[in-house]
């Protein structure tokens, strides 16, 4: 029964889609009915409850595991734990993509209950442009993946959750992600709203401003979570595989990091109207882009849940959809967006400009580099493009970003001069340049690149705490802080990377259990291997002893781990966090002579990474709370930074 | 600064961006595109040497072998129509093993030898990389 009420509300989610789409051009197309545009409002909300409400349904199932539905028994276990049987509610296509929605539904209230800076009709024109993207995806969802399907007859028991996915970490991921993902879209219907009420300014700007915040501090999360994870699960030692699914997340993360950066020159100088426009429409092309590439099956890996290609179709038609018309739309009327405000080529608008260009010219070659298999593999070509490609070309111009950020904040607005600057700049410079010759001497082996980055990150570290030099501290405004701690995190995650990268060691050996080997600065011995048993796998588990010089050993755990359902292996990862970076400890197979193979690395600094994504999601954060502070208690919203 | 002239020049940088982007990412494809070979691909172009490539097929029947150091395995990946030995050193994925499907990356010596520095085997009943699903059926070895 159940089922059925879900499914209804989502057939009436859908239609009341429909009535927002449809109130919102007769609002529009009659500003003399103001009772028109004003429903629009109570429609999207009610549009949201009723499909959160549809969610919630598809959870209750999965918390009973009501193995008459379908999806429920393809992804669930009866004696799967209760964590794992919520999670297990978006843990696959159809739950996921009901997740999307929601989120997407909840965005649109979220407008509409929220926003009441914008003028009314670029407000109405916004929530019918979510209505209309709203629509698209209950299509899909309906039409092709309904996750409310019934089976003729009930399985005695599920399937299983794929066990990679059975992880308290993966349980948060995806709505994180999905909350950064779909969250764009509200920069994706303003945009498209001020494009037809020809409303392309500051005020505009303004408001979309704390949507594009808080969608992005979610991606940055997501990512960092999603970067975690795939280090400790994978049991790879690797924190970033340039996999099509990183980068899927990766694309909406860069537009939306140089669109939150021009949102703020148009909102505080009124420059690159056209630009921002632009970049709204990109930022949630590419989470829809990344939607596609994770879920049409054109992609193999643990998150493309569905190899179905009447899917895939469905989903390109849609994105081709919505993009196309976006980017007509922004053809037809830019011409009408007036010039903004004029700036000087020493200032900041020109270091966010910079910037811009910088994260554009990242986000081109990953998006190249990530569709191109994809493409050759049209015209029968099998290709893979991995770190050999994306390390030099990404990482050279990241390294001109992070230079570029240093500049930013420590330029005037509209105008400032070149000796002033680079007087600003001197300390941290001359910093950069000392860490970049003492680098070399004392380690003369370091690649070029952990090199640079390593001398860029003390570079950046250094000029990202520079703005607050004699500056009253309790009067600097939050979001100045959140700033500084942004771009910090950025040296402090930079930094992590090019340590790693140059200093990691690695061990790969096979011994017998009391045997002692050694990485890094630490020597290893292998107590013991027992079999264990857990809630839902049976596992080997080694028993690791480690000790650094004449300190005290500690012990860590690895295990080849055994899922019944589905019948899987993997293999767990035991880490050691130390002060100064992490040792990894992987257990192996048994080999005939009954050694056992031990994968050992001694990563130093490595935590830097995710504690720098974690910073730079805490700035945003701040930032956030900053400026709706500001904007409550003076109502024409703040206008300098 | 002409109004005009700060809008054409703001254009035209966006515009030299995506232009760089697309020559930097064509340039890097050139030289890091790693494509994928079948054992008869290589018995009949020759060896791609040089550069990273993935090689597909089935592992042969009874070819696994372990060096002594209990970490570093040879074994010949096969597709019907050549076989190709492989060295490995690292800990192989669970699904490995004879007869089974395989995607390895690594590097062509010119003795013929393929050094893999990663192997993907299948991963469960339900998957296989789609490069070798594909030259699979091409080769007729395997049943979708």
């Amino acid at each position: 029964m159940i089922a059925e009420i879900g499914l209804g509300l989502l057939w009436l989610a859908a239609g009341l889609a429909v009535v927002q789409a449809f109130l919102g051009m007769a609002g529009l197309r009659q500003p003399d009915r103001p009772d028109l545009g004003g429903a629009v409002r109570p429609v999207a909300v009610a549009q949201a409850v009723l499909v959160v409400a549809a969610f919630c349904c598809l959870i209750y199932l999965f918390i009973v595991s009501d193995m008459s539905v379908k999806l429920v028994a393809a992804n669930s276990h009866s004696d799967k734990p209760m964590l794992y049987k919520v999670s297990g509610a978006w843990g696959n296509h159809e739950g996921s993509m009901l997740l999307w929605v929601t989120v997407l539904a909840m965005a649109g209230a979220g407008i509409a209950v929220a926003e009441r800076r914008v003028r009314r009709d670029t407000l109405i024109a916004t929530l019918m442009a979510q209505g209309l993207l709203a629509l698209g995806f209950y299509a899909f969802l309906l039409l092709s993946s309904n996750p409310f399907e019934r089976l003729n007859r009930a399985p005695q028991d599920g399937q299983g959750l794929n066990p990679l996915l059975q992880d308290p970490g993966l349980a948060f991921h995806p709505p994180t992600l999905y909350f950064g993902y779909v969250g764009m879209s509200v920069a994706f219907s303003f945009a498209v709203g001020a494009l037809v009420t020809r409303d392309v300014g500051p005020a505009f700007a303004r408001a979309m401003r704390p949507w594009v915040l808080g969608a992005w501090i979610m991606l940055t999360l997501g990512i960092t979570a999603g970067s975690y994870w795939a280090y400790y699960e994978l049991g790879w030692g690797g924190w970033w595989f340039w996999d099509p699914v990183e980068n899927a997340s990766l694309m909406p993360w860069l537009a939306a990091t140089a669109l939150l950066h021009s949102v703020t020159v148009l909102a505080t100088r009124d420059s690159l109207r056209a630009w921002t426009v632009m970049l709204s429409v990109v930022a949630f092309s590419m989470s829809m882009v990344g939607t596609f590439l994770v879920r049409s099956g054109v992609l193999t890996s643990v998150h493309a849940f569905a190899v179905d290609p009447q899917r895939g179709s469905f989903l390109l038609a849609l994105m081709l959809l919505y993009i196309g018309g976006a980017l007509a739309l922004f053809g037809l009327r830019i011409g009408t967006v007036r010039e903004g405000a004029l700036f000087e080529p020493v200032s900041r608008e020109a270091a966010l400009v910079l910037n811009n260009l910088f994260l554009t010219v990242i986000l081109g070659v990953v998006l190249i580099g990530t569709l191109y298999p994809i493409v050759a593999q049209g015209f029968g070509q099998q290709v893979s493009i991995g770190p050999p490609y994306f390390n030099p070309a990404a990482g050279s111009v990241a390294l001109l970003l992070v230079i570029a950020m240093v500049a930013g904040p420590l330029m005037r607005w509209r105008s400032d001069g070149m000796k002033a600057v680079l007087r600003r700049m001197a300390a941290p410079v001359i910093l950069g340049v000392v860490a970049l010759v003492g680098i070399k001497v004392l380690a003369p082996d370091i690649g070029t690149l952990p090199w640079l980055g390593l001398a860029v990150a003390i570079l950046a570290a250094a000029g990202s705490i520079a703005p607050l030099w004699k500056r009253n501290l309790a009067r600097t405004p939050l979001f100045t802080w959140g700033m500084v701690i942004a771009h910090l995190g950025v040296a402090v995650a930079l930094a992590g990377m090019a340590v790693d990268s140059a200093f990691y060691k690695e061990r790969l050996v096979a011994v017998d259990e009391g045997d002692t080997t050694d990485v890094g600065p630490f020597s290893v011995r292998l107590v013991s291997v027992e079999p264990i048993i857990g809630p839902n796998w049976t596992a080997l588990e080694g028993r690791v002893e480690a000790r650094r010089g004449d300190g005290a050993p500690f012990l860590l755990t690895p295990q080849a781990r055994n899922y019944s359902a589905p019948p899987t292996d993997t293999s767990e990862a035991a880490i050691s966090t130390r002060l100064d970076g992490q040792l990894y400890v992987v257990l192996g197979k048994q080999g005939q002579d009954g050694r056992w193979q031990l994968r050992l690395w001694w990563k130093p600094l490595v935590t830097f990474i995710w504690l720098g994504g974690a910073m730079i999601a805490i700035g945003g954060a701040l930032s956030l709370v900053g400026r709706l502070w500001r904007e409550r208690r003076s109502p024409r919203g703040g206008a300098s930074a | 600064m002409k109004a005009k002239n700060q809008r054409l020049i703001l254009a035209l940088l966006a515009l030299a961006a995506v232009i760089g982007a697309g020559l930097l990412a064509v340039s890097g494809l050139k030289q890091e595109a790693a494509f994928f070979y079948a054992p008869g691909d290589v018995a009949e172009n020759g060896l791609p040497l040089g550069k990273a490539v993935r090689l597909g097929g089935m592992v042969a029947d009874k070819s696994i072998r372990h060096d002594p150091d209990g970490v570093t395995i040879h074994f010949v990946v096969e597709d019907g129509k050549a076989k190709v030995p492989v060295t490995f050193k690292g800990i192989a994925p669970d699904l490995f093993k004879e007869k089974s499907g395989v995607v390895a990356e690594g590097e062509f010596h010119p003795d013929g030898t393929f050094v893999a520095n990663n192997l993907l085997a299948k991963h469960d009943e339900r998957y296989m990389p789609p490069e070798l699903a594909g030259k699979m059926h091409k080769t007729d070895t395997l049943k979708p």
